[in-house]
This record gives C-alpha cells, sequence and structure tokens, in this order.
C-alpha cells in the first residue's frame, strides 16, 4: 500500500535504531512521551522500543479518546440509551468500557437499550434520516482529529432539518492534557519525567503545528509531531534525541506528508463555528480540567442531548480501586505495573478503559508486547 | 480514534463524498473538510472523513532523509 509499506522497511528501522545508538548519550537519559495512543500500539506492535538504545525511555500519554473519558460521562450515555424512544449511535471503541457497576453499552443493549455501532457521525445521521419516530443520539467523542467530522454531522442535521438527531459531545483537547501533564505533581516532583514529546501527527493535521509553539517556549520542551508508521517513529525519536543533545527545545513535523504547517484550515473553521470551550471537563486520570473540552454553541443547542435530555445529569465514579488506568494515563505507571493487567483485567474481560481500546497502553501491551521479556520491561521491573 | 489510513480517492461523487480505496478496499467518505481534490489524489481517511491530503513531494522527502539517516 503506497504511504504505508515503505515505511515499515525492517532493514532501514535497525539502520535507524543503529544511528540513533550512536547519537543516544549513555551518561544520560531521555524521557520522550508520545501522547498519542496510536503511536503507543505502533511502538508496541512493532517491537519498536526493543530497538531503542537503553538510555531512551518512551513513557506512554493520554491520547486515548476512550480511556480518559471518565465513568461519570459513560454512564450518561447508557442512560440516554436505556430511554425508550432512543437510539444511541457509538463508535465501537466505546461499546466494552465497563461503566458504574461494571455495566457497559454492550451489557446495556443486551438489557434491552438501543445501542447502534456506528463508523462515524455521517452514519448517525442516516439512522436519524430511517428511524424519524426516534430520537438518535450519537455519542461524540475524540480529540481534535475527530472534532471536525463531528462538526460537519452537526451543520448536516441543522441543514437538513433532523430534529430527531442529537449529539452527546465528549470532545477534548490535546493541549490541555499535555498542560495537565507536565504541571502534575507527580511531574513536579519527579515521579513522571518527560524530556521531550512525540507529538500526534492526526491532531496536528487538524490543528497544525502551532499548538505546540507554547510548550517549546515556555516549558522548553523539544516537539516532534510524528507519523504512524515504525520508520517515522524512529525518526521522531531520533529528532528528539538530537534536539536535547543539542539543547533546543523546538516544534519539528517529521510528519509533512501528511499536513500543512497551519493544519486543516476548513476543518478549524467548521470547529469554531459549531463548538465552544466547555467550563471544565472531567478526564480519567488528569482530573477536572478548566477549558479541556468543546460543547455545542447557542445556535446549535436543539441539537445538544444534554440539553435535549437534562434529565440525565453527570454524576462522578471513581474508577475501581484496583483499575490502574488513571496512573497510566498520567505516564505514573506502566500497564504492566498494574497488578490486575493481564490477570482479572483483559480485552475480553476489561477493568478498565485502557484494556478495551484500539490505543490503550493496557491492550497494545497485551496483543503485543505481554510475552517479550524485553529491555524495555526489564528496566521497569 | 485518531487512527487513519492514506486512501487513494478512485471516484468523487457530487455529494460531497468520494469512494477511495486502500489495498483493493473501497469505502465511501465526505471529503466535505478538504477543497479541490482530484482523483488519484491520496488522502488521509479516519471515521468515513478525508481529513488531509498526502504530499508526493513532501512523501518523498521524508524517504529520502530516512535512507540517508540510516547509511552506515
Amino acid at each position: 500500500m503506497k504511504y504505508v509499506d515503505e515505511y515499515r522497511d525492517g532493514a532501514l528501522a535497525r539502520q535507524l535504531a543503529a544511528q540513533l545508538g550512536k547519537e543516544a548519550r549513555p551518561d544520560r537519559e531521555y524521557h520522550l512521551m508520545e501522547f498519542c495512543g496510536g503511536h503507543t500500539h505502533a511502538l508496541c506492535r512493532y517491537g519498536l522500543m526493543q530497538l531503542l538504545p537503553p538510555s531512551v525511555n518512551m513513557v506512554h500519554g493520554p491520547g486515548c479518546p476512550v480511556c480518559v473519558l471518565p465513568i461519570g460521562r459513560l454512564d450518561q450515555a447508557i442512560a440516554l440509551a436505556r430511554k425508550p424512544e432512543v437510539i444511541l449511535c457509538t463508535f465501537g471503541d466505546m461499546m466494552r468500557v465497563p461503566g458504574k457497576d461494571r455495566v457497559s453499552l454492550m451489557r446495556a443493549r443486551a438489557q434491552g437499550a438501543h445501542v447502534k455501532m456506528v463508523f462515524g457521525s455521517g452514519d448517525a445521521l442516516k439512522v436519524a434520516e430511517e428511524n424519524p419516530t426516534k430520537e438518535v443520539i450519537f455519542f461524540a467523542i475524540g480529540f481534535e482529529t475527530t472534532t471536525p467530522t463531528t462538526a460537519v454531522a452537526v451543520k448536516l442535521a441543522a441543514e437538513r432539518g433532523l430534529k430527531n438527531m442529537s449529539f452527546f459531545v465528549n470532545h477534548v483537547l490535546t493541549p490541555s492534557a499535555i498542560d495537565a501533564i507536565l504541571g502534575s505533581a507527580e511531574a513536579r516532583s519527579g515521579q513522571v519525567r518527560v524530556d521531550g514529546l512525540v507529538g500526534p501527527g492526526h491532531v496536528t493535521a487538524i490543528t497544525g503545528l502551532g499548538a505546540y509553539e507554547r510548550f517549546a517556549r515556555e516549558a522548553k520542551m523539544p516537539v516532534v509531531v510524528s507519523g504512524f508508521e515504525p520508520l517515522d517513529l524512529l525518526q521522531a525519536v531520533l529528532m528528539l534525541v538530537r534536539q536535547l543533545n543539542e539543547g533546543r527545545h523546538e516544534v519539528e513535523n517529521q510528519y509533512s506528508r501528511a499536513m500543512e504547517r497551519g493544519g486543516n484550515a476548513i476543518a478549524q473553521a467548521l470547529v469554531n463555528e459549531v463548538f465552544e470551550p466547555r467550563a471544565s471537563f472531567e478526564w480519567r486520570g488528569l482530573g477536572t480540567l478548566a477549558d479541556s473540552a468543546l460543547q455545542l454553541r447557542e445556535k446549535y443547542a436543539a441539537f445538544d442531548a444534554e440539553k435535549k435530555f437534562a434529565d440525565v445529569v453527570y454524576a462522578p465514579v471513581a474508577d475501581h480501586p484496583s483499575c490502574a488506568c488513571g496512573d497510566i494515563l498520567k505516564g505514573l505507571k506502566r500497564p504492566t505495573d498494574c497488578r490486575i493487567f493481564g490477570t482479572a483485567c483483559t480485552p475480553e474481560n476489561p477493568m478498565g478503559s485502557c484494556m478495551v481500546s484500539p490505543e490503550g497502553s493496557c491492550a497494545a501491551y497485551w496483543l503485543y508486547g505481554r510475552h517479550q521479556t524485553s529491555g524495555e520491561q526489564k528496566r521497569s521491573a | 480514534m485518531c487512527l487513519a489510513l492514506p486512501a487513494r480517492v478512485a471516484v468523487l461523487h457530487d455529494d460531497c463524498t468520494a469512494t477511495v480505496e486502500l489495498g483493493g478496499v473501497r469505502q465511501r467518505v465526505s471529503i466535505a473538510l478538504l477543497e479541490g481534490l482530484q482523483v488519484d489524489d491520496f488522502v488521509v481517511v479516519h471515521v468515513g472523513y478525508a481529513l488531509s491530503r498526502l504530499d508526493p513531494a513532501e512523501a518523498q522527502r521524508t524517504l529520502a532523509l530516512l535512507a540517508s539517516e540510516a547509511r552506515p
């Protein structure tokens, strides 16, 4: 496949890793956070962490929208789905995430709730058109990559006058999560160390590189936005190691083939027209953060499921006490540090969101890493 | 969720959608977020929407850079 295969060349990957081995100094450590869960999966899937020199340590970030959604928001979706007049449309990723009392959307569906898996917001519109007597709600989750796709659907729903369509909006913002990690008590005390950031390529294809300038300038944090293939990630790590060796802290772009520096202007304008910042939003692991999520503007209030079904309100629910998702999302723990990882918690029977999502760190370690005794795992042991 | 793949634009339709092709699999996606797409362009597809256009020259530049980095 074009634009995929050429970035998966194993021989080239080993040569790149060898170059990295020459340039990474053995007398210092490089703690690099890959923000995006897609990157975490690529690192695990291609065994890249085993190729890195011992001084380079990857810290897995919170860039997984399914993972960071707190139980209370999922419970709201389940409560909406249980209304007899409602069809709740959701991404498949959300189906098996356990909510309060370990009830998931999947279980709610088995109990009679009308939950429909869709590929995207466009399919939800079709469901609304095909079911005029039902109230169709799209469970909108995602970072900046996904937000514009919801914005398109909101505008289409308005244009088509779809009175039975609404959106349960849970779109969150990458810079807020980075702020929360870098400013956390754990980061200040040195329990979480991040020397450089691998920036999320597809988020940045929408927002543009400017979103990270302040981290480079104010937090003196090197940032390299990366693609998702193994060679992309190795190159991004090499670029970060060079910045750190040279004492630079800049925003660099490894993924120039898939984005313009300013991002996608059409998407940005649409998002701005349809959404506004939400005063505060709770994240799993990161806590309640101001201006860290979006809500529909007043102009589109008729399509806001939280206003249309105002009886369904948010109630915070603590994670299961054994589940370490919160600490894993903060970069404080690795999946293998969780005492229920791979035992009480597996993808088939998940206790926490990080084991369910195809971008969750626990799912990545379970799928690709559990039989390996990598240098990386040995170090953390 | 931010998982997205590069696909070739095979057919442009007049309702702001396109049929894209990835490794022989065809799918109809929205192109509301991009302007001026042409058949045979490659786009990054996410949850049924084309998000950005792939730049062949930049892709070549990245590959050349990778090859030069990896030279022993």
